[in-house]
């Protein structure tokens, strides 16, 4: 190959140059929400004060970093968040491929267009939105359960807002709730991509349906199952903020089992004022969450080439 | 026989399940309908209900005659929809175009730029510190617009994939030949040819602007510029203030003047749930679409 000279590189940028506008605003844009955020995780070295501005704090070394790792918040933090994630991705996993399949088996298409669409419906809602649903069935004055079901059992009231033990079922049930349907529209395309062939062979050979899903189906949709496992798993280090803060309504009598990495940030930050916890924790979040990204893609590489993120 | 019995067995299990996973998915939605048409005193005295006892349009007629705060909020929150999902479709295509483009030279440095920020990123702090800061958005209508939602690098590359195998390089070339600029073919030529990951994308914007609360939350305390979801989740906050702080009366019965009624609540969360569920049949071919291909290739 040889190099261009240069009138003729001149040339061809000047012939690109429209297309490289173009990429402008997109590029700055990326450089404003994203680089200069990533620049700016040197304030998790820094004794962030105002008065000096941010970039003129002193620099304070890993203390930040000391104090959060010698609190007992940051053992609780990224239990709660590594445990809420393992339990979310195993039982959506659970709940999506059944329900995948059950709509596959339905015959009467028009019902099955419709269940898919209804279990689709908690996926539109913003979290706000969910927290409501949960406070009228949750409220202690007025709440369904309390109201309706629990008298109806003989039950006492529960306060549920402010007694920890519930919480990690209610989290998990409301999370399964609204991101199932997702993850089974996915796993949905991925079954009826199967070659029917194989079906006619085994309904021929006699087998029965139980053994047609556990013979032909699943292990044919293995592949997108553990490809979509090992991109939950690259994201296991972050939560849904929305879902650890709107539903148990921010009550502070829960935090031992609602605390997460993103609510411990956003509370250190906006209503403690504790910017070195929260950016240490913040960095915290970034690095380990940037690690298992790449393993997870390294994995998911060495499975299948075309699933690899890179 | 047995093969009949079988199969309609699965029939049988398949739709009675499905049945409650559906009901478990629309109840919630029909409590909440149902609430905010109950009489609040009824509500008062029962709590939320699926049958209410005595039922009263007191709420809607509450929230269309008196509420100025809310019509505003709605209006705010169409407003960023539109705009928002606009701006983020132009620039998205206009950045996943060129490096769509096999010919273009350092297009895939340009390409890495766009996917590092898929890998890593700063997180909330510095975040936020650069669009309060560096950017002076705290309290402006550009912090509802801007941060985190105006693009992303996923729908970047998802829009590139899209141009690259579905836009025939000898369209192109021959637009090219005719003399037609690249600024000239990119309007006339690429985006009338990408109506069908426009629609997908322009829908996923279009709801994630809608449902966000989050840039409200952390940039915006001035009331007037709150948007519908921020309203509510100042109203639940309220709530929860209230519960916890039931001791300090005299703040209580102060705030319980301003909180909105237990029906009211539930009005306002219907009239931000129904655009979208009403939409949803319309829009719901793209949104699946949208999902597989997200999920095949990101």
């Amino acid at each position: 190959m040889q190099k261009p000279t240069a009138p003729k590189r001149w040339l061809t940028m000047k012939t690109y140059a429209p297309l490289y506008l173009l990429t402008l605003p997109g590029l700055l844009y990326l450089l404003i929400n994203n680089y200069m955020p990533m620049f700016g995780l040197v304030i998790a070295f820094k004794d962030v004060n105002f008065s000096k501005g941010i970039l003129g704090s002193d620099w304070v070394g890993f203390k930040n970093f000391e104090y959060l790792f010698k609190s007992s918040d940051a053992i609780l933090i990224t239990r709660n968040t590594l445990l809420y994630n393992a339990v979310f991705i195993v039982l959506n996993l659970i709940v999506a491929v059944g329900v995948a399949i059950l709509l596959n088996e339905i015959r009467n298409k028009l019902l099955a267009r419709f269940y898919q669409s209804v279990v689709l419906l908690p996926y539109l809602i913003s979290m706000v939105i969910v927290s409501y649903l949960g406070y009228a069935l949750l409220s202690m004055d007025t709440g369904f359960l309390n109201k309706t079901i629990l008298p109806a059992l003989g039950m006492e009231e529960i306060a549920w807002y402010n007694e920890p033990k519930y919480w990690p079922y209610i989290l998990t049930l409301v999370h399964t709730w609204k991101g199932a349907g997702f993850l089974c529209v996915v796993y949905l395309a991925a079954i009826i991509g199967i070659d029917q062939e194989y079906y006619e062979a085994a309904t021929l050979d006699g087998a029965s349906k139980w053994q047609q899903i556990r013979s032909i189906t699943l292990p044919l949709i293995t592949p997108v199952i553990i490809m979509m496992t090992l991109l939950a798993i690259g994201r296991i280090f972050y939560s849904d903020f929305g879902l650890f803060y709107q539903v148990p309504m921010d009550s502070g009598s829960l935090f031992n089992v609602t605390n997460v990495i993103d609510t411990y940030v956003y509370r250190g930050l906006m209503q403690l004022g504790d910017i070195g916890m929260s950016s240490a924790a913040g960095m915290y979040q970034s690095l380990v969450g940037f690690v298992l990204v790449l393993l997870s893609n390294y994995v998911v590489r060495k499975i299948n080439r075309e699933n690899a993120l890179f | 026989m047995n093969r009949n019995i079988e199969s309609r067995a699965w029939q049988w299990a398949g739709h009675s399940i499905l049945l409650v996973y559906a009901a478990a998915c629309v109840l919630p939605f029909l409590l909440l309908l149902t609430s905010s048409v109950t009489d609040e005193s009824t509500i008062i005295k029962n709590g939320y209900s699926f049958f209410p006892e005595k039922f009263s349009l007191e709420a809607y007629r509450y929230l269309w005659n008196e509420s100025t705060d809310i019509l505003r909020a709605y209006g705010i929150t169409v407003f960023v929809t539109v705009v928002g999902t606009t701006l983020s479709l132009a620039i998205t295509s206009m950045l996943a175009y060129p490096i769509s483009r096999r010919d273009l030279p350092y297009r895939n440095p340009l390409a890495f730029y766009v996917f590092f920020t898929m890998l890593f990123n700063g997180g909330l702090v510095p975040t936020y510190f650069v669009f309060t800061q560096v950017f002076d958005m705290k309290n402006s209508l550009a912090a509802l617009l801007i941060p985190a939602l105006l693009m992303n690098g996923f729908n970047v590359l998802l829009m590139r994939t899209f141009f690259m195998t579905t836009i025939p390089p000898a369209v192109l070339e021959s637009a090219k030949m005719d003399g037609a600029g690249e600024i000239r073919i990119f309007y006339s030529i690429v985006l009338p040819l990408s109506t069908p990951i426009m629609a997908t994308i322009g829908l996923f914007q279009a709801i994630a602007y809608w449902n966000d609360w989050f840039n409200g939350l952390i940039y915006i305390t001035d009331p007037k510029l709150f948007s519908l979801q921020n309203i509510l989740n100042r109203i639940m906050s309220d709530i929860q203030f209230l519960s916890t702080n039931a001791a300090m009366s005299a703040r209580a019965s102060e705030s319980m003047m301003t909180l909105p009624s237990a029906s009211f609540r539930m009005a306002i969360v219907v009239v931000g749930v129904i655009p979208i569920l009403l939409a949803y049949p319309f829009f719901q071919k793209y949104f699946v679409k949208g999902i597989t291909i997200g999920a095949v290739k990101g």
